[in-house]
């Protein structure tokens, strides 16, 4: 029971180069707006064709170039949850899940069997607009689980919701995803909502997916700075490796990494929350000037100029309790220290 | 007083509103789905009988159905049928006038159409067909519903191209129209009248009809379950 695509497709000016392979877990597909990742999923879904490549579910082959393999949607078994859940305005709840159950003589009990199990019997009869948001996704979610797919594949599945309606929606699909024996996609730009409920992350930068990641890899040593910053990862830098230490020419600083530095290291990255205050002229520290204070709801977001930095050099940003940030003795001055644990080496 | 036109106007313009229905939804659903160049082209060619004077219309239809000419003789050795000057030809004229309506509201109506629900619908394992007739057709209702309002109403107030390809037999071509302005040629101002007035009151009724229509759909809208 495995998922592996590898596919190609031109659209406009865009490429998109997409390869993975997932098994029988729920995998994020993690990157910015506009980076291919719901193109990836209707090429999956058989909605799009790809230029070239392959794609393989469970042994049965859905696209193959070379093959001159192309599935039609109707014979993937790929389930497809929308953006805006795509629920047949003209039908009821029950019509909406009885459309998806193709054999006529276990219509009725398969749609009775999910309007019980995702609590809809109460709304059956009613038709989609009528529903609350979080209907509308059971609806959705019943609706392609009566078509028995082998893989589920969610685009977005919470863009168009506020934050309070979505963190309970997310809770509830959890639960369902869990009782699914097949592989899941979903496609994501939100790297909370990936950490929550994903097991595994391939992450996408400008049409290219760049390899699968665990959580841990991607969260706490992430390789490349597209999967740094999509791990929430603030400050960059040019790096030169010289020893257990890296060059910064730009902050013109070198600060120690306590381990051999690999020799492709091109890039550090320090998240914003573990550029700490520190006592003056500690080992390790260096002095900077504060350019910008930023109140934000929690946090307060200093914005910080090495003393030995270019002109042009990027400002280091500092994020830290307000109570912190209030107890600093000069405001305008700050010794600061990196651990060398929380340098991020990156190619 | 002699009511076959209204008899002859209402079955042309039902026939043809049939016709018109299937053709102008058939031409809206694949011409949608063409590349830019040929959709524009095609465009054009469909909608022009909308602007073009109906006497243009009837002339191209007698040059093409003529007794002497390629189809109209065709139509004359293979089936020994006429195909103009009987109560039937003026259905021709009325699909060509009627059919712009119908392909225009039906376009619209695809366009404007999320596709992602047909997408679902496929992805759910279920045909072309089945999205097309028991989605993509209901949820385009309204606009369905205009198109054929639309061109019904069209091919029954039809006149000049078919007082060109039809003429005015009465008895046997005569429609509604024709029979106003044959009467008003002859200075049957009273038998005129009385048409006018047959001729105001079905197309009030249709509008009431239609407006009906609107109402209790807008109504079933809000009160929601059926």
């Amino acid at each position: 029971m495995a998922l592996s695509v590898d596919i190609k497709k031109q659209l406009g000016d865009f490429c998109l180069e997409t390869s993975f392979t997932v098994e029988n877990t729920v995998l994020a597909l993690l990157g910015a707006s506009g980076c291919g990742k719901s193109v990836t999923l209707r090429c999956i879904a058989g909605i799009l064709t790809p230029d070239e490549g392959k794609i393989v579910l469970d042994g049965t082959v859905l696209y193959d170039s070379a093959a001159r393999i192309d599935l039609p949607p109707q014979k993937r078994q790929v389930g497809y949850l929308f953006q805006q859940y795509a629920l047949f305005p003209n039908m009821t709840v029950r019509q909406n899940i009885a459309a998806a159950v193709r054999d006529r003589a276990r219509r009725q009990t398969v749609t009775a069997e999910k309007l019980r199990q995702f609590q809809l019997e109460a709304v059956a009869d009613q038709k989609p607009w009528q529903l609350s948001g979080g209907q509308q996704q059971r609806t959705a979610l019943a609706r392609i689980l009566a078509s028995k797919p082998k893989a589920i594949l969610l685009d977005e599945p919470f863009s168009a919701l506020d934050s309070y309606l979505k963190y309970q929606l997310e809770a509830e699909l959890a639960e369902t995803l869990e009782q699914f024996p097949g592989t899941v996609l979903w496609v994501s730009h939100d790297r909370g909502e990936v950490f929550r409920n994903c097991r595994q992350v391939c992450v996408m930068d400008q049409g290219r997916s760049q390899g699968l990641f665990t959580l841990r890899e991607l969260f706490h040593e992430p390789v490349t700075e597209a999967a740094a910053r999509l791990s929430g990862c603030k400050n960059y830098a040019d790096a030169v490796p010289a020893g257990s230490a890296v060059s910064l020419p730009e902050w013109g600083l070198t600060l120690d990494c306590g381990k051999p530095i690999p020799p492709d290291i091109r890039r550090i990255g320090v998240r914003a929350h573990h550029v700490a205050l520190s006592a003056p002229h500690a080992p390790g520290a260096f002095p900077c000037d504060v350019l910008r204070v930023v109140q934000d709801v929690f946090n307060t977001i200093v914005l910080l100029r090495p003393e030995t930095a270019a002109p042009d050099a990027p400002p280091l940003r500092m994020e830290l309790s307000r109570e912190a940030w209030y107890a600093a003795a000069d405001k305008r001055h700050v010794w600061i220290a990196i651990q060398p644990r929380d340098i991020l080496l990156l190619k | 007083m002699d009511w076959y036109p209204l008899f002859n106007s209402l079955r042309i313009a039902a026939i043809s509103t049939v016709a018109v229905f299937f053709l102008g939804i058939a031409a809206a659903h694949y011409i949608a789905k063409l590349p830019r160049l040929a959709k524009g082209v095609l465009d054009v060619v469909l909608t022009l009988p909308l602007v073009l004077p109906p006497t243009v219309v009837g002339w191209l239809l007698l040059v093409l159905l003529g007794p002497k000419r390629p189809v109209g003789a065709w139509a004359q050795s293979t089936f020994g049928i006429k195909l103009v000057m009987t109560w039937w030809s003026a259905i021709f004229a009325t699909v060509v006038v009627a059919f712009p309506l119908m392909y225009r509201t039906a376009r619209g109506a695809f366009e404007s159409f999320d596709q992602n629900l047909a997408d679902a619908g496929r992805t759910l394992g279920r045909s072309n067909t089945w999205v097309f007739w028991r989605v993509q057709m209901p949820v385009c209702r309204q606009g369905i519903l205009a198109g054929t309002v639309l061109a019904f109403a069209r091919a029954l107030g039809e006149y000049g191209a078919t007082s060109m390809i039809a003429g005015y037999t009465p008895g046997r071509t005569a429609t509604i129209s024709t029979t106003v302005y044959q009467l008003w040629r002859t200075n049957d101002d009273a038998g005129a009248l009385r048409w006018v007035l047959v001729n105001v009151a079905i197309s009030a009724v249709f509008l009431l009809a239609v407006n009906l229509l609107e109402t209790r759909q807008r109504q079933a809208r809000k009160g929601g379950v059926r």
